[in-house]
């Protein structure tokens, strides 16, 4: 991440500022604005890991896409069981049965990277062709064994019975799992900063990711660091899947396959290995998505494509480009 | 023999042997096994052959991976199907709509190739999946034209009425463009191709242009995946996004070519052979297998008739990890 360079930042402000002169009344632009945010946080939360691995071991995980399902299927297996918390009318109970579904989504998702490391990854190190073909056929494999563990239907997945419905903000109705997604995104993208940049670990990250062969030069175990970093965004993958499940109300064990190809969008809008560039280009997409849904219903599903070309034309190698890709 | 090969022999008995079979099952399908459910398995294997071979010129000897062949399949397709369903079923129609999407294919392939092929093969990869997502949008959105996710059905014209007509003309373009592939792959073209592969680097010191020669290729295989949607949509004579475009294609396509081999264009007879009649009959044997274990906990629920593609997953991972060169490297050794 470099610095100083505020522009991608700015574009931000500058997309929003354009879709407030094209949406006719103002609190229809509220409500698009954190919607567009909201959902910018939940593909930033299941994109940041899969871009963090790239830049750091060069390794793009094609099943990454698993990691989303399989996080929103434990967390409906443990608010299935927890439905009164779910159901009672206080925040707080709602809480208190959210937290351990959270939980459990994430510590499976993790564990599932942890073994998809060592048994798909680890043999094919260096290796792009094979990488490719190997994690495309650990998605199947992960997508076939959801059905045989949770069966072939959706679940259904309600939201929290205070977090449903909307709230007004003088005019706007916001809905207000939205707001939680965009806290609970905020909350992750903080943390994430953090680590990366005021800890010990978070320096090997960044230098790791600077140049690979310097850090392990110093005396560094880079590989155990990568470990690392594919276990915690394969849970952040699972977490970013139980918001997102819930923003759709219901799990499928196809949900993972078909967010990757936005995830991917992410990535490369961001300058693939790029933290701070997977936030922006996840906001940027998120924003465009919802601001061409409601300008421009039949262009809504092409934005992203269209973004990434936009983008691709204005800074050929991504927002940020991290320094190998 | 050796000339309509190309010089390319199978090298292996056992690997002759089944290839001569898995031809001349397909030239006898109509008569050997009569019935409409044997016959679109076969017709199916035909074109999946030309498919597969077509994606294994990309995949196996140049090592480029893309994710957009099925979009060049589905334009095939929506061609025949466009033409005919909306210009009516004449010759003069199906050969516009044939021309027009080989033209779109052509266009698109050189433009996604000169963009994305000059950087690294993760990035081609993303590229193309992220356009023949769109691709698979674009079809289903344009309903007025493309019938939307309900997809296109029409007639033919008189001559192909016929089943067995229309079996023989996919099952010869089929066989006639698959050689051509062979004798692609084995011209100081395909060498060079396969040369990328190995060590790009050394290829291009050699004076070689390399993104010339991935363009080209990429463009070829896309040619060629067209002409491939488009006898599978005379076939069907139907055309949609489920049966073309969709993404579950495409990892069909995979399983086939790394179960058969890369690298060579037999292993595509082979994969699309096995793959197709295991869709087609696996589940049978499945569903025997799974009420055999019933009262076992899990266990028939991995051998469900619906998870057998669990199983081609498995030996997919398994192929790429151990058997690089699929069932024909296999049998070559």
């Amino acid at each position: 991440m470099r610095r100083h360079d505020w522009l991608p930042l700015a574009l931000i402000a500058v997309l929003a500022l354009a879709a407030f002169a094209f949406v006719p009344s103002t609190p229809t632009w509220l409500t698009l604005t954190i919607a567009g945010l909201a959902m910018g946080m939940m593909i930033f939360m299941m994109a940041s890991g899969l871009t963090l691995v790239f830049g750091l071991m060069d390794v793009m995980n094609f099943a990454h896409g698993a990691f989303i399902s399989v996080g929103a299927y434990a967390a409906a297996s443990v608010l299935i069981q927890l439905k009164g918390g779910m159901q009672a009318p206080s925040l707080a109970e709602n809480l208190m049965a959210m937290a351990p579904a959270l939980a459990a989504a994430v510590a499976v998702a993790g564990l599932l990277g942890w073994i998809f490391e060592r048994v798909v990854i680890r043999p094919v190190y260096g290796d792009h062709l094979k990488q490719i073909l190997v994690t495309m056929g650990g998605l199947i494999v992960v997508e076939q064994l959801i059905h045989v563990v949770w069966g072939p239907d959706m679940i259904p997945l309600p939201r929290p019975a205070t977090i449903t419905g909307s709230v007004l903000i003088g005019d706007a109705a916001i809905e207000r799992y939205r707001m939680l997604a965009v806290l609970v995104g905020l909350a992750v993208f903080a943390a994430m900063w953090l680590v990366l940049n005021r800890t010990r670990l978070g320096l090997l990250i960044r230098a790791g990711v600077e140049n690979t062969e310097m850090v392990e030069s110093l005396g560094y175990r880079v590989r155990r660091l990568f470990v690392g970093v594919f276990v915690a965004g394969s849970a952040l993958a699972g977490l970013g899947g139980v918001m997102w499940a819930m923003y759709q109300e219901s799990v499928t064990a196809g949900m993972g396959m078909q967010m990757m190809v936005v995830i991917f969008i992410v990535i490369i809008i961001g300058g693939m290995g790029s933290v701070g560039g997977c936030f922006v280009g996840a906001l940027l997409v998120g924003l465009m998505a919802n601001y061409i849904g409601y300008l421009a219903p039949k262009l809504a599903l092409g934005s992203n494509i269209l973004l990434m070309v936009l983008i691709l034309l204005w800074r050929p190698r991504g927002l940020y480009p991290a320094s190998k890709a | 023999m050796s000339r309509i090969l190309s010089g390319d022999l199978p090298r292996s008995r056992v690997l002759a042997a089944v290839l001569v079979l898995i031809a001349l099952g397909l030239l006898a399908a109509p008569f050997l096994f009569p019935g409409a459910r044997s016959l679109n398995v076969a017709a199916k294997v035909a074109v999946f052959v030309l498919l597969v071979a077509s994606y294994d010129l990309l995949l196996g000897y140049t090592g480029i991976v893309s994710f957009a062949h099925t979009m060049f399949f589905g334009i095939g397709g929506y061609g025949i199907g466009i033409a005919a369903a909306r210009l009516g079923p004449a010759w003069g129609n199906l050969a516009l709509g044939f021309l027009a999407s080989l033209a779109l294919t052509a266009a698109v392939a050189l433009v996604i190739g000169l963009l994305s092929l000059r950087v690294r093969a993760v990035f081609f990869a993303m590229i193309t999946l992220a356009v023949a997502s769109f691709f698979q949008i674009l079809a289903s959105q344009l309903s007025d034209f493309t019938g939307g996710e309900d997809g296109l059905n029409f007639k033919l014209p008189e001559l192909l009425q016929s089943r067995l007509a229309c079996y023989y003309l996919v099952l010869a373009a089929a066989a006639a463009l698959f050689l051509v592939l062979l004798r692609i792959v084995n011209s100081p073209f395909g060498r060079v191709l396969q040369s990328i592969r190995e060590n790009e680097f050394r290829c291009e010191a050699l004076g070689y242009r390399t993104v010339f020669y991935r363009t080209a290729a990429n463009c070829l295989g896309a040619l060629f995946a067209t002409v491939a949607g488009a006898l599978y949509a005379i076939w069907l004579r139907y055309t949609g996004p489920e049966a073309t475009l969709s993404f579950a294609i495409m990892i069909d396509l995979l399983l086939m070519v790394v179960i058969g081999g890369m690298g060579t264009l037999y292993g595509a007879v082979i994969g699309a052979t096995l793959f197709v009649v295991a869709q087609n009959y696996l589940q049978d044997l499945m569903k025997l297998a799974s009420d055999a274990a019933t009262g076992i906990p899990l266990l028939p629920n991995l051998l469900h008739p619906d998870r057998w593609l669990l199983w081609l997953g498995v030996l997919f991972v398994v192929c790429v990890y151990w058997f690089p060169s699929g069932i024909v490297g296999r049998l070559r050794r």
